[in-house]
């Protein structure tokens, strides 16, 4: 059973530039996906069609079971609460402490006023403390996050888009801007989130190896199309050159 | 870059030099202003100051009075900061382009911002003399509009430099828009918010002495009292108990600055 259907989905922000042609994929529930390919493939804007943070022209998305192009403000905002989101740029509110970015996740369940005044019920606040124990920087829950390192941002970055408890998480290129060691903390982080909680994973990438060591599904985007889709080892040096229009020993694969 | 084109550049600045000497010599010449000359008075003014602008016994019977209405001209500074603060955090939230609600309040919002501050806080001043007549109103009312201006301009950056990428993760979770703006954009944008604000009650100070004499309200109209009167032991007085207030308030707001940030 898919999760997620993507038909025939298309974008242009100008009239003369088609960022993305006719897409076309679907995601099993508890799948770990990525996607790769130049910048400037569309793959942010692939990402933020799925919960329209960016509107689409074509096509359709189909997320379980609900057409995501024709929701009004009030389904989208539902919508938006079973899906998580964790950006490059980690996206916390730099001057609040970790435990309120954690808590910023619950927003989408909550009335405005309830959210306006941060009435977070007991268990919300023990899932918060839980989730930051099992990333490993629960002692950090009380600084401010413009403290911490980038991978423990990304980690808290996890933690907000977990409490949404979603059935799908959509990572913008978690680790460029992490360093080797952190980038693979949380890559684990990631894969465990799809493999222990069942969560479906789609996430973009720059670095082909890691996402042939991780993923289930690989997606290569060029040019806003899909020129590739099947497993990791499916990925020859043939597929990845079409990916990327340059030839594999051009590139640095690490 | 090769030579020539090096040489040609010299050339351009010596050039640039001289056009600069030339106009600064032809406008002193029409208007007749002749340096040298203004340049001999000064000693005589400076003697002038020292002769008559001194703060005697009997000017300080003033002080009380003095302080009065300074102290007047203080609070309506700060009343009209304030108030123009509350107004302009909402213009600015809907001005900005991460926070706008739609393109009509936020074309709006810039709208009232760049009038308010494009037409300056001394033409203000005599415009709304005319219409409200010689009352604090009036004074409290220019320096309220200047500050809208330049407040709404100065937080609509804030918040566009410091929220957009928390503003787009919580739109993401399914957050409200008044959720949103409470949790993530009044946050991050308190500090620069507030030093905004002091610096407006700053300037505000400093104005309100202007506009004072312009509207006949507070510290400023004392001040062309007395100067009309050629009492200008209490003029000095006055002008004192101004720098004096200035540089405290300046430094109580670098204080809390130091401390917010």
């Amino acid at each position: 059973m898919s999760l997620l259907k993507i038909e025939g989905l298309g974008k242009s922000y100008t009239a003369d530039k088609q960022i993305l042609k006719n897409v076309n994929f679907e995601i099993k529930a508890g799948e770990f996906v990525s996607i790769i390919g130049p910048s400037g493939a569309g793959k942010s804007t692939m990402l933020r069609c799925i919960n329209r943070m960016v509107e689409f022209n074509e096509g359709k998305i189909i997320f379980n079971h609900q057409d995501v192009g024709s929701l009004n403000n009030k389904e989208l905002r539902k919508l938006r609460t079973n899906i998580g989101m964790v950006f490059q740029h980690y996206n916390l509110v730099p001057r609040l402490t970790v435990i309120e970015n954690v808590l910023h996740g619950r927003f989408g369940y909550k009335t405005t006023l309830q959210g306006v005044l941060g009435r977070y019920t007991e268990e919300e606040k023990e899932r918060a403390f839980y989730l930051l124990e099992k990333l490993g920087i629960h002692e950090h829950a009380y600084k401010r996050c413009d403290q911490l390192s980038g991978g423990q941002q990304q980690r808290v970055g996890i933690c907000r888009a977990l409490i949404q408890e979603p059935k799908l998480i959509l990572c913008d290129e978690p680790i460029a801007s992490l360093d080797p060691s952190s980038s693979k903390v949380i890559m684990d982080h990631l894969k465990s989130i799809s493999t222990e909680m069942g969560i479906t994973c789609l996430v973009n990438l720059h670095q082909v190896e890691v996402a042939q060591h991780y993923s289930d599904h690989i997606i290569g985007l060029n040019k806003g199309e899909v020129v590739f889709r099947g497993e990791g080892s499916e990925l020859s040096a043939e597929q990845i050159q079409k990916i990327y229009e340059t030839n594999t020993k051009d590139l640095i694969i690490e | 870059m090769n030579e020539k084109a090096m040489r040609k550049s010299r050339w351009q600045t010596v050039i640039f030099l001289l056009i600069i000497i030339v106009l600064t010599y032809l406008s002193s010449a029409i208007t007749r202003f002749n340096f040298v000359e203004g340049m001999a008075t000064i000693p005589e003014a400076i003697g002038w100051i020292f002769s008559n602008l001194m703060v005697t016994q009997e000017s300080m019977d003033k002080l009380p009075k003095i302080l009065e209405k300074l102290a007047e001209t203080i609070f309506m500074s700060i009343a009209a900061t304030t108030i123009a603060a509350v107004i302009s955090l909402f213009l600015g939230l809907f001005g900005s382009k991460t926070t706008k609600v739609n393109n009509f309040l936020s074309v709006f919002a810039r709208f009232i911002a760049s009038v308010s501050r494009n037409i300056p806080v001394v033409a203000w001043s005599l415009v709304l003399l005319l219409s409200f007549g010689q009352n604090s109103v009036t004074g409290f009312l220019a320096l309220f509009i200047g500050t809208v201006g330049f407040l709404t301009r100065a937080f609509i950056e804030s918040i566009d430099e410091a929220s957009q990428s928390s503003v787009e993760a919580l739109t993401a979770t399914g957050a409200t828009y008044l959720q949103i703006v409470s949790k993530a954009v009044i946050p991050q944008c308190l500090p620069q918010i507030l030093s905004w604000v002091l610096f407006m009650v700053e300037t505000n100070i400093r104005n309100a002495t202007l506009v004072g004499i312009l509207t006949g309200t507070g510290i400023g109209y004392t001040f062309d009292v007395y100067y009309k009167m050629l009492n200008y032991n209490a003029v000095a007085l006055v002008t004192l108990c101004i720098v004096i207030t200035v540089i405290i308030v300046d430094l109580i707001s670098n204080y809390v600055r130091k401390v917010i940030l």
